[in-house]
């Protein structure tokens, strides 16, 4: 069929859906690029994820195993005074011992012994120290004790150093290399779980290095943090929201509020600083001042989130509780809030989960020490997991390194922890309609 | 132009006749406003107990202002501010001594979209006695909640499962059992903003039956859109028109002889 056997109402016709046509197809095109756009963004942001929690599981893993040797230890009579137990060098009897059972013998200048002492623990001469206190008739007898290599020989065995590693990047040297490499053919040398590192505190000895005081140290400070912001912010963000007349004052104050959850952390570590350390004089680097502070920050995101929760409940549950003649407190206790105890509860837990994460104003606030034991009281001296995350990434030794990124996935845990109680608790109070 | 807008509106409040009829609630020269915006002015008009009040007349017009007044529902609002008198068995309910609270226990109230509580069905109609302390046992308590879904005529079909959610029920039965949580609290007066407009009309069948039935115990005052429902259930209409009452009246004196020509246009639908 031609054009000139169509009459020009029929071409209009046929040239309006063609013209439809095209618009449909561009439509869809527009889709499909939208689409594509979406999953390219979700594909990229996954990468993202991947990559960062890849690197960081690749580099701390190795943390969780730890290589421990078991010596016997011979006890030299001449060499310990009993009346002065803790003045005898017991980790170079250690040494001596160890030489002795690689079938060598110490130098005049005590080179080898030294050597051999920076691949092993001091921990085994604590332990030699604390069997003989306990009990000294073992003093001239062989006692055997098991304890961590120092973290420099476990990265070797880790093989993370190796022979072809230069001297001066491995800090060991070959004849050191040669005792491992005895001491593990001797099957003295059993690689394991390291429950050290969840165990013990920070040490500046990275084998006996752990973070249970700065796990301790951060519960301490969120439960602070919870106790103090939770209750205020939620009772704030209901008062705004159910009762307060609204009026400039209160306009002026949610204005502030909004403002004050864009604030830099810091600057809420520069305020506990001034306010809490030098008006109040709170004990510095205290898991209650890191609670006070973080309680701070942490107020204005629980006020905006418990007042959207408290906004998403609809206006007629309010009318239909004052209607049958309920006051406005029973209207908010029996029916808002629980209504709202979901969106509550997330925005709670969120945002102690940032909390946590905090370093920033912690540092402002002298937390950065540190601190070797687990904190006794909430006053006490205290480290927490990011900013003990801080501390080993600035130490110089590789094995620092290694627990750097082995406390990140302690950190990432409780996190992760932490957000499921959120989705749990949301279930939970959701299932009641 | 809005003080001319006043004047033709003032004029048309005059022109409304006073019902003759006394009333269990009356108001008198009941004025709105929200903020700067006036939406009733100077509204009059006797509620008779024992009867259903219809407040019919297009969107906007203040029905559902005026009706909120009765039980003081527009405290909630910010910036709405009430003038004049509505009397309740002799009291005025902004008398500075009423406590709105206890007077939302007198004065029911059933909404447009029905509102039940996410609870129980059982919980919805218990939880007006229980504030209130009406029962003192659990028993009574439970014999309260029976009367009442017995009264909205739910209980047949609800009194096998009443501790499931009362959102687990259709639109109308929703709506039947937000009547009974009102009932619930033995108001004397029951306040009803377009009860049947989210229905089907089987369940407005239903509901306009209940209506006819609560009649005889309390005074119910209605909002409705629908011609037909205000002269099914209504013994008495009131024609609202840009925040005045135009004319009030008996119902079947409003439908078959309306003496102003707008009611006339209204209730034949020239406009509205």
């Amino acid at each position: 069929m031609t054009d000139a056997a169509l009459t020009p109402a029929q071409a209009a016709k046929a040239r309006a859906r063609t013209e439809a046509e095209a618009r449909l197809k561009r439509r869809y095109r527009a889709e499909a690029r939208f689409r594509l756009y979406g999953r390219a963004a979700i594909i990229l942001a996954l990468t993202f994820l991947v990559v960062l929690l890849g690197r960081i599981g690749l580099q701390g893993y190795s943390t969780f195993v730890d290589y421990r040797v078991s010596l016997p230890v011979q006890v030299d009579a001449n060499r310990v005074n009993l009346a002065d137990l803790g003045g005898s060098n017991f980790n170079l009897m250690v040494a001596e011992s160890a030489l002795a059972m690689l079938g060598e013998e110490d130098d005049p200048y005590g080179q080898a012994s030294s050597q051999m002492m920076s691949i092993l623990s001091g921990d085994l001469g604590f332990q030699v120290l604390d069997r003989l206190r306990a009990d000294p008739s073992l003093v001239g007898q062989t006692i055997t004790v098991q304890g961590p290599m120092k973290a420099n020989a476990s990265l070797y065995y880790k093989g993370q150093i190796s022979r072809d590693t230069e001297v001066g990047g491995r800090l060991l040297s070959d004849r050191q290399l040669d005792w491992l490499d005895e001491l593990r053919d001797q099957g003295r040398v059993t690689g394991g779980f390291n429950w050290t590192f969840l165990s013990r505190s920070d040490s500046t000895e990275p084998e006996q290095a752990g973070v249970l005081g700065a796990v301790i140290g951060s519960a301490m400070m969120l439960f602070v943090t919870a106790l103090l912001a939770a209750p205020i912010g939620v009772l704030a963000a209901t008062y705004l929201e159910e009762f307060a007349p609204k009026n400039r004052w209160t306009d002026v104050i949610e204005v502030n509020i909004n403002n004050l959850a864009a604030v830099p952390s810091i600057i809420y570590g520069l305020l506990g600083l001034a306010v809490f350390i030098n008006w109040l004089a709170i004990p510095r680097s205290s898991p209650l001042l890191g609670g006070l502070v973080l309680a701070l920050m942490s107020l204005p995101t629980i006020i905006i989130a418990t007042r959207s929760a408290l906004r998403a409940v609809p206006p007629s549950i309010r009318e239909a509780a004052l209607a049958v003649g309920a006051s406005r407190t029973q209207t908010v206790f029996h029916h808002v809030l629980p209504l709202a105890m979901p969106g509550m509860m997330t925005g709670v837990i969120l945002s102690l989960a940032h909390a946590l994460g905090e370093t920033a104003p912690l540092l402002m606030i002298g937390m950065v020490s540190f601190v070797p034991g687990v904190p006794e009281t909430l006053t006490s001296a205290a480290t927490v997991l990011p900013v003990q995350i801080f501390i080993w990434e600035n130490a110089s030794e590789r094995a620092f390194h290694e627990r750097t990124a082995a406390a990140i996935i302690v950190l990432l845990v409780f996190m992760v922890l932490m957000n499921l109680v959120a989705v749990i608790l949301r279930r939970r109070f959701e299932r009641r309609w | 132009m809005t003080a001319q807008r006043d004047d033709t509106l003032a004029a048309g409040a005059v022109t409304a006749p006073r019902s003759s009829a006394t009333g269990k609630v009356s108001a008198s020269d009941v004025s709105v406003f929200y903020g700067e915006k006036q939406a009733l002015f100077d509204v009059s008009l006797d509620m008779p107990d024992r009867m259903v009040t219809a407040l019919i007349g297009p969107s906007g017009c203040g029905k559902s202002t005026f009706l909120r007044c009765i039980n003081r529902m527009n405290d909630t609002i910010p910036g709405a501010r009430v003038n004049g008198r509505i009397i309740i068995d002799g009291e005025d309910v902004n008398d500075r001594q009423v406590d709105p609270v206890l007077l939302r226990a007198r004065v029911g109230m059933v909404f447009q979209k029905p509102n039940p509580f996410p609870k129980s069905i059982f919980e919805n109609v218990a939880y007006g006695p229980r504030i209130h302390g009406f029962a003192t046992s659990k028993s009574e308590l439970a014999d309260i909640v029976e009367s009442s879904l017995k009264r909205a005529g739910l209980w047949k079909e609800v009194s096998d499962r009443l501790l499931a959610p009362g959102t687990s029920l259709s639109g109308g039965q929703q709506q039947r059992l937000v009547i009974a949580r009102a009932i619930a609290v033995s108001p004397e007066v029951i306040l009803m903003d377009e009860p049947c407009s989210a229905l089907d009309p089987i369940a407005t069948a239903k509901i306009e039956e209940l209506i006819d039935d609560l009649r005889s115990q309390y005074c119910i005052v209605i909002v409705t859109h629908s011609m037909a429902q205000a002269a099914r259930v209504s013994q008495r209409t009131a024609f609202f028109h840009m925040g005045a009452v135009v004319e009030a009246g008996a119902t079947d004196e409003i439908f078959t002889n309306p003496r102003d020509t707008r009611t006339q246009d209204y209730i034949t639908g020239r406009f509205g």
